[in-house]
């Protein structure tokens, strides 16, 4: 409880509000006030979730700090949320970003500042509600609701391209969700008519019923993770998108459809989760694998991110498929790490970008000479996408890899490829950009970041570092829930 | 000492460069450059003197194993930073503090110029942290992160002129072709997670027996699970320890300012995999198959890469394939079993080939950042230091008896001689014929350095070398970070070298000191240490040797002390070949320049081969590079774009359009087509309804 309030319903809410108000600041003569105000309710918004962690219990798997509230009585719909171990943390991580963004569009966006930074608020409120919402409706409303504010903040601020950028991201997103919708309302008649998420997770369905409502969930998820083959809007939606929308895409929206397979499809459908764990397990490798060649001749650094970030997702689908204990908690350090990494990323590119207006990879070289803070920053951002032990990402892809080579010696060599290919794409773009003499007169005339742009650097870095060399806290929270979903997982609840 | 101290005291010795490090990279502006350098150096100072406190306490017993904290917890298995401090690490521990320190000194005077000052001190102040984390692992995740930690500190340091496109082009292709390696490493840890539970080393090698029949099928083979594991880390130590054929990044490492290419692609780094299969030995023990492996790659490396030395021109080139080879020497030791004399030439070996780093490092600043060794001659009457202390080194490097590298040198040559492993007479004859080889592109290179003609100072011998350019570019030339020299015209900015009438000049002490220092173990620590280390039970648990393999306890039965191996040295072929192979090359280009000459067009092609380097980069560069790059081209345009984005997105997007188009015809807008429809409609569903 915070000033007697329930923390999650804060979680929520308190960004929303603050949103709205950044709104009603007006046109840009209030800019600054906006921004202020933006950036307050981020912070706020970021303190509000700290009791989550605080007051985390790690040694049980039920639902904690839940509400429960009837919403649409007629239908049973409740206003139902509460967090457990697999969860609780990317609330954090999506209210940590908020202020990351909001600083991070502070001097570039100067047009229609309140209705940027309360696109970005909003949204944080909205994509909490996703993680936290145990009601099967309120999590879909949840779910629709977070794809507007990224469709208006590509549409409106973002790059040349961006109509068919958005048209793609909506239609890609959209198809998905209502495959899903259909499941939930199955799942609602199976269970005798309740919307509760806890509910689906008990109910015994038919093979039949299970592979279908596995496919309908699949397309929901894959689409948002994004899986091989439908991943194809992603690097187009980065391109598009101003620098403070990709790092929310990159860093919080992929996890919402990763976080699904977790929460629905797994334990509402575990038979045809294990049926159907081939395909998912061979499109995580491809993803893996094909994409991390692809990456390597992407001209455009935010394509080359972008496909990096797919590349990476397999991983955390590979880990989810294998069903053990590595490769879950793999899987969840993963989306956390890739969380910082590419967020940090696309910052790092958001940064060059605003100086050069520029994402093309050859309209730069020797940047290190002009922004030489800015090039370690860069540097370790890069080494932790190459999966740098140290690093966070290396916690999730050797966890991954030591759980896959339990199923399958070439699961594990194949994501193990990542080594050679993550570097090789990552370090490649590093050194055409930062490294050599100075390319043009736009590097010749480069400043080093600004203290700004250090302050969130070095927030990013020290989670970087933090969870590299001390992953401990993260996974302890994922343990037991971790645990009792392998459980229930493992146990079949087909009917005949 | 107790147990209390020495703990805070093993925390001491990484953490000290840790925190030079830090403090040298973060606060470098701040700290200036004379205080960056007196506190990296005081701080690998304290870690020297407190590995010198372990050393001694390990040596009365104190031999720890435990965790410092605990990393992580997953499926039941905890994971843990840790060190295990026995007689392997503690020797290990002294080699890197030492070096270290030397190089650290030697880079006050060597970097004095340069603008990333503050940034060199903090980077190798780190690789001396990284490099202690993995020698004081106590499990393979640490073990994991050390070895990757030293490679990025490796990355950082040849790229550390970033603005020299050839410096760029070494240390990403040095960072890749070690993460070739690593796959393969990582995988040998995945799969000791798999078979024994724990990454812990005490934990593994508890189990390695009941384990060593373990077979699983792989590719469809029934592979007994030791062989795959043992191999799969060999993998990772032939990346880092540049064996055959992930050998290719070392030469060009050499990109690198010269104190790096002493601690890091000579002294220490490169030596990882050699300790790493040594602390693995209980493992290696129980798989003969991966032994011939190891020794067959070795052997392979000690002999070919010698070869190539022989036509390398640039002075830091000629000791990168003098190294290459030495590291075969060591892995063809590990491949006999004989690990403890592996550990004995690793440990000779950091110290004379440091040395000889470091002084060609003194050569080329006193060439003024000309590293043909064609342009040097008679340097011996100007770098009076230099000069003697290079003699040691190569004297030691070519196995002279009295000197360092003459026991543990002659001491693989006989373990080979009497191993069975399989592979064990090729092996023997690629050592043996090493050591000729050996002995001639070392003298070679000391003979045109130190002796003969001065060609030094004369315009035409820059202009003779173009050809090379790459090779024998300067070790300082940067555009941007280039320092002034005071006593260098300003035409000569791109054109390094003495200029005309210019004579060389011997470095200041901070470079000649680390140099002399150096200069003593080189040569003396081989006879002292030789009895002790090899036969003396020295490394006790630290080492096994299994039951089967006889080759150190037959050694140990025909050793009579050092003086009388040095003795029987007399009569033994390595000798009468080291001195063959020296008094050839005396032959060659002191006393009969035309010779090589003569031999060079008459055996043309064998010249293009070495030239070439066998064409491993240009295959590597055309296979693996070109065709990773075709590769995701091709996906990238067929693949995505074509098959996924034109017919599955954007084709049903169209799909959907073209269908819209049909069936937008029925949404006119009149009324009498709307009453039309509903009438064939009507009549459809009851003609339906009548018949069914």
């Amino acid at each position: 409880m915070i000033f007697g309030l329930p923390v999650i319903s804060v979680a929520i809410w308190l960004p929303i509000i603050f949103g709205v108000l950044v709104l009603a600041t007006g046109d840009d003569k209030n800019a600054p006030l906006a921004r202020n105000l933006a950036l307050l309710g981020s912070i706020l918004g970021f303190l509000v979730t700290l009791p989550l962690y605080s007051g985390f219990n790690i040694t049980t798997s039920a639902m904690q700090f839940e509400e429960l509230h009837n919403w649409i009585p007629l239908f049973s719909i409740h206003y139902h949320l509460g967090v457990d171990g697999i969860s609780m943390l990317f609330i954090l991580l999506n209210s940590l970003f908020t202020p990351l963004v909001v600083l991070a569009g502070w001097k570039v966006i100067d047009k229609r500042v309140a209705q940027y930074m309360a696109a970005f608020l909003i949204m944080s409120g909205i994509v909490n509600g996703v993680f936290a919402a145990l009601d099967a409706i309120l999590f879909y409303v949840f779910w629709e609701a977070m794809l507007i504010p990224m469709f208006i903040i590509i549409g409106v601020w973002g790059g040349p391209n961006r109509i068919y950028a958005t048209m793609k991201f909506f239609l890609y997103t959209l198809l998905g969700s209502l495959l899903m919708l259909v499941a939930l309302l199955y799942l609602y008649r199976q269970t005798g008519g309740s919307f509760e998420i806890l509910d689906f997770h008990h109910v015994g369905l038919t093979m039949t019923a299970q592979i279908l409502i596995f496919i309908a969930f699949f397309f929901a998820f894959a689409v948002k993770v994004p899986m091989f083959p439908v991943h194809t809007w992603l690097p187009d939606a980065h391109v598009e998108a101003p620098t403070g929308g990709s790092v929310v895409l990159a860093a919080i929206m992929l996890k919402v459809g990763a976080y699904g397979f977790l929460r629905f499809s797994m334990p509402i459908t575990p038979d045809a989760s294990h049926k159907l764990a081939g395909v998912m397990i061979a499109l995580s490798l491809i993803a893996i694998v094909y994409i991390g060649l692809v990456a390597l001749k992407q001209s455009d650094m935010k394509k080359l991110v972008a496909y990096s970030s797919i590349s990476h997702m397999g991983f955390v689908t590979l880990g989810f498929f294998i069903f053990n204990a590595y490769g879950m908690e793999g899987a969840l350090m993963q989306m956390i790490s890739h969380g910082f990494v590419a967020g940090a990323l696309f910052l790092c590119i958001g940064v060059l970008y605003d100086r050069v207006h520029s994402r093309e990879i050859s309209a730069y070289g020797g940047v290190a000479n002009k922004m030489p803070v800015f090039a370690a920053f860069f540097m370790l951002f890069a080494m932790a996408n190459s999966g740098l032990p140290g690093t966070s990402a290396f916690v999730g892809e050797f966890m991954v890899i030591m759980g896959a080579i339990k199923v399958n010696f070439w699961y594990a060599f194949a994501a193990a490829s990542t080594l050679i290919f993550g570097a090789a794409y990552t370090l490649w773009m590093y050194k055409r950009v930062i490294f050599g003499a100075v390319a043009n007169h736009h590097v010749a005339e480069l400043s080093d970041i600004n203290l700004r742009e250090k302050i969130i650097f070095t927030l990013l870095a020290i989670f970087v570092l933090g969870m590299g060399i001390y992953p401990l806290p993260f996974s302890e929270i994922l343990h037991v829930s971790v645990n009792d979903l392998l459980e229930h997982v493992a146990h079949s609840k087909l009917i005949y | 000492m107790d147990t209390q101290t020495l703990q805070t005291l093993y925390l001491i010795v990484p953490g000290a460069p840790l925190l030079g490090a830090i403090l040298a990279g973060l606060f470098g502006k701040f700290l200036g450059r004379t205080w960056t350098h007196r506190i990296t150096v005081a701080m690998v100072g304290v870690s020297l003197f407190a590995a010198i406190q372990i050393f001694r306490s390990v040596l009365e017993g104190h031999v720890f194993d435990g965790a410092v904290y605990t990393w992580l917890t997953s499926g039941g298995t905890s994971f843990h930073v840790g060190f295990l401090i026995d007689r392997l690490t503690a020797t290990m521990m002294l080699v890197v503090t030492s070096v270290s320190l030397m190089v650290h000194i030697y880079t006050i005077g060597y970097m004095k110029d340069d603008a990333g000052y503050q940034r060199f001190f903090s980077y190798i102040s780190l690789f001396t942290f990284s490099m202690l984390m993995l020698v004081m692992a106590n499990n393979f995740m640490q073990l994991f992160f050390g070895w990757e930690a030293v490679g990025l500190v490796s990355y950082l340091l040849i790229g550390f002129w970033f603005n020299r496109p050839t410096a760029i082009y070494a240390n990403l292709k040095a960072f890749l072709v070690n993460r070739v390696g690593d796959f393969g490493f990582i995988l040998g840890i995945a799969l000791v997670l798999m078979v024994f539970g724990s990454l812990n080393y005490a934990d593994v090698f508890a189990k390695v027996a009941e384990h060593a029949n373990d077979v699983a099928p792989i590719a469809g083979m029934q592979v007994n699970l030791l062989t795959a594991i043992c191999i799969l880390l060999f993998i990772g130590a032939m990346g880092k320890s540049a064996q055959f054929p992930l050998h290719v990044w070392l030469p060009d490492s050499m990109e690198g300012p010269t104190p790096i290419s002493a601690l890091i692609h000579a002294a220490t780094m490169v030596t990882a995999g050699i300790f790493m299969v040594t602390r693995m030995s209980p493992m290696f023990e129980l798989s003969d198959t991966a032994l011939s492996f190891v020794m067959i790659i070795g052997a392979i490396t000690a002999l070919f890469m010698g070869f190539l030395g022989i036509i390398q021109n640039d002075i830091k080139r000629v000791i990168a394939y003098s190294t290459l080879s030495q590291l075969g020497y060591m892995t063809v030791a590990l491949g006999a079993s004989a690990y403890p004399i592996a550990i004995f030439h690793l440990m000779t070996h950091a110290f004379f080939k440091a040395l000889l780093f470091l002084g060609a490092g003194s050569v080329i600043m006193g060439m003024h950042h000309d590293q043909d060794i064609r342009n040097m001659g008679g340097l011996r009457k100007y770098m009076k230091i230099t000069w003697i202390t290079s003699l040691i080194g190569s004297l030691a490097l070519i196995g002279t008896p009295f000197f360092s590298g003459f026991y543990s040198k002659d001491s693989i040559i006989e373990a080979v001689e009497m191993s069975h492993t399989t592979g064990h007479t090729f092996a023997y004859i690629a050592v043996l014929a090493g050591v000729f080889v050996t002995a001639f592109y070392s003298f070679r290179m000391y003979f045109l350095v130190f002796h003969g003609e001065e060609r030094f100072g004369k315009a035409a011998a820059h202009d003779a070398s173009p050809a090379k350019a790459h090779a024998t570019h300067d070790d300082q030339h940067t555009a941007a970070h280039h320092g002034d020299h005071d006593d260098e015209e300003v035409s000569h900015d791109h054109h390094h070298g003495l200029s005309v009438g210019e004579k060389p000049h011997e470095s200041p002490w901070v470079v000649t000191l680390p140099l002399v220092l150096l200069a003593i173990p080189s040569a003396l620590i081989g006879y002292f240490a030789i009895e002790p280390m090899l036969f003396g039970d020295f490394f006790k648990e630290a080492i096994y040797i299994g039951q089967n393999h006889h080759v150190m306890h037959e050694m140990e039965e025909e050793f009579h002390g050092a003086f009388a191996m040095t003795l029987h040295a007399l009569t033994s072929v390595p000798l009468w070949l080291a001195a063959a192979g020296v008094f050839s090359s005396w032959f060659f280009y002191m006393k009969r320049p035309d010779i090589p000459a003569a031999i060079q067009k008459r055996l043309q092609w064998i010249y293009t081969v070495l030239d070439n380097k066998y064409y491993f980069d240009r295959f590597n560069d055309w296979f693996f590079a070109g065709g990773a790059r075709g590769a995701s081209s091709f996906l990238g345009k067929f693949g995505d774009k074509i098959l996924i984005d034109g017919v599955l997105v954007n084709g049903s997007a169209n799909l959907v359009g073209k269908i819209s188009s049909v069936v937008r015809r029925f949404q006119s807008g009149y009324i009498y087509h709307y009453a039309f429809t509903m009438i064939t409609g009507v009549f459809i569903l009851l003609t339906i309804r009548e018949w069914f």
